[in-house]
């Protein structure tokens, strides 16, 4: 099962490392990882394959959202389906 | 495959134009519940209901969490209680209060079904039941009401019309020091759909399968913000453009509803391609039609623009979606859409012009509020107005109006939450006692008979 990882707010150092730290220590694998800067805007987007993690989706993305107020960013963990049904015929 | 852009658009849906599933509507037939009292039948109604919804709100929020998109409302709707207790009509308030019981157990927004369909007569026992609708509605919280007036197919039965203008007086009545409440909860429909998964309306026809869910997708916001993109576009193009932002939505409530009803033991029932706003900002059909180029919802082109929206969102959604039902159109209910509240308070928008903009949308006069000392016979000549838009033009159509106990236009009511807040908005004075009392069937019109 793969989830899409997101990650936007206010560019600063480190962010890439504190998220694949936690995701990893998770059980969580990236199996792609993409960023943009726009001016000082930072959006990150991986994917992530979530097989071995053990606890539900629904609390990962909790956490991952729980490490983004931490951070002063915004994370996002969803299902990789919801973008593959609005986004492909 | 999605791209990049694609993610960061579903989530800027998410976070900044409102995009959500309106609601899971669990349908349960409760035909097999029917016992030899209603003491027992409250009973089993109770126990069957805890039973099969008993994870629609666990689901309901992993599935949030899971998508990314929230899930407002967890609602459950039930086969007709009317046929539930045709033997014993004047106990039906212990269904009703075994069904409002069961609903504040589960956790759950709403419950629907406290339902009766008369569209071609009042049998003996459905007319002691509507008596009992207002007094249930009053004594309970969760628990909707709907009652089917009418249909293309068998015409307009007036006798329950003339009933149902008498049960939202003492709907409001009865619930007076909450402004009328009650009658927020109650509708009259012409006909009736059997799979609507929205309140108050909301009931599990019986031609259903036993357990089925059903959802309702919404996302005015997201069609505004697409709009916006395209400020000069033509109305060809603007079509265009709510087609495809309908179809992204439903393709959402789609695949929820699909891993709905699978974690539920249930049947994928419908999803219903409604455009229902919330009174937050943002969040409100009125304003996609101002964004179009009406200066202030209820001017001339209102109805013009709203056609276009309906239509549009129906053609995005229907490919989107297996299997597409319930009511399938723009709401414009008055007290839930910060767009009609403010063009409402500025006189902008009359009872008049919502009763247009009824045949060129669903689902009818929603959500508003009028003077309390409105006769009866003025609110059901109000719904005999709105059943024959829906006869002809072989659609749904609803009303659900509240005669506010005590107010009059320039006073407001306030329902909070959802239900929102409406200015109340004056109807004519003029009398039409004489064409309700006169009773009888408006008969059904030629267009129906297709054999």
């Amino acid at each position: 099962m793969r989830a899409v990882v997101t990650v936007t707010g206010k560019d600063n150092k480190g962010i890439i490392a504190k998220v694949s730290t936690f995701l990893s220590e998770k059980g969580a694998n990236i199996e792609d990882i993409s960023q943009t800067i726009l001016g000082e805007y930072f959006a990150m987007i991986m994917i992530v394959d979530i097989t071995s993690v053990s606890e539900e989706l629904s609390a990962l993305a909790e956490q991952c959202a729980e490490l983004g107020k931490q951070i002063g960013m915004s994370i996002y963990v969803q299902h990789e389906d919801i973008f593959n049904a609005m986004h492909n015929v | 495959m999605f791209s990049n852009n694609d993610v960061l658009e579903t989530i800027a849906m998410v976070e900044k134009e409102h995009l959500d599933i309106r609601t899971i509507t669990m349908g349960i037939s409760l035909l097999g519940c029917i016992r030899d009292s209603a003491e027992e039948t409250a009973r089993k109604v109770y126990d069957l209901v805890c039973h099969k919804a008993e994870n629609i709100v666990k689901t309901a929020r992993d599935l949030s969490g899971e998508y990314g998109i929230p899930i407002v409302n967890k609602r459950v709707s039930v086969t007709p209680v009317s046929l539930l207790c045709a033997a014993f009509p004047e106990k039906a308030p212990l269904i009703g209060k075994a069904l409002d019981d069961a609903a504040e157990t589960l956790g759950i927004d709403f419950l629907g079904g406290y339902s009766a369909l008369v569209h071609k007569a009042t049998a003996d026992y459905e007319r002691k039941f509507i008596r009992t609708i207002p007094e249930v509605l009053a004594t309970t919280k969760r628990l909707c009401s709907s009652v089917n007036v009418g249909s293309t197919k068998s015409g307009i039965n007036m006798e329950a019309v003339k009933m149902m203008g008498e049960a939202f007086k003492e709907a409001a009545f009865l619930t007076k020091d909450q402004d009328g409440i009650g009658a927020a909860k109650l509708v009259a429909f012409c006909n009736a759909v059997e799979d609507n998964p929205f309140m108050a309306g909301a009931f599990h026809g019986v031609g259903e399968a036993d357990t089925v869910v059903n959802v309702g997708v919404s996302g005015p916001g997201v069609v505004k913000h697409a709009l916006e993109q395209i400020p000069d576009a033509n109305l060809t193009e603007a079509a265009e453009m709510i087609k495809r932002t309908a179809f992204k939505i439903t393709r959402a409530g789609q695949l929820v509803a699909k891993e709905a009803a699978r974690r539920l033991n249930a049947q994928f029932g419908i999803v219903d391609l409604s455009l229902a706003p919330t009174p937050a900002m943002g969040d409100s059909v009125a304003q996609i039609l101002e964004e179009l180029g009406i200066e202030c919802v209820g001017g001339h082109g209102t109805t013009a623009a709203l056609a276009m929206l309906n239509d549009a969102v129906k053609k995005g959604g229907v490919m989107a979606s297996s299997r597409v039902g319930g009511l399938s159109g723009a709401f414009i209910p008055v007290s839930e859409d910060i767009g009609m509240i403010r063009a409402a308070e500025k006189g902008a928008i009359t009872l008049d012009k919502l009763e247009a903009m009824t045949c060129v949308c669903s689902v009818g006069l929603d959500m508003i509020a009028i003077p309390g000392d409105t006769p009866a016979t003025t609110i059901s000549a109000i719904i005999a107005d709105e059943a024959a838009i829906g006869m002809i033009n072989q659609k749904t159509t609803a009303v659900r109006i509240i005669p506010a106990p005590g107010k009059d236009v320039g006073d407001e009511v306030s329902f909070g939450g959802l239900l929102g807040r409406a200015p109340i908005m004056p109807v004519h004075k003029t009398d039409s006692s004489k064409l309700i009392n006169r009773g009888g069937n408006i008969p059904a019109p030629i267009h129906s008979f297709k054999n």
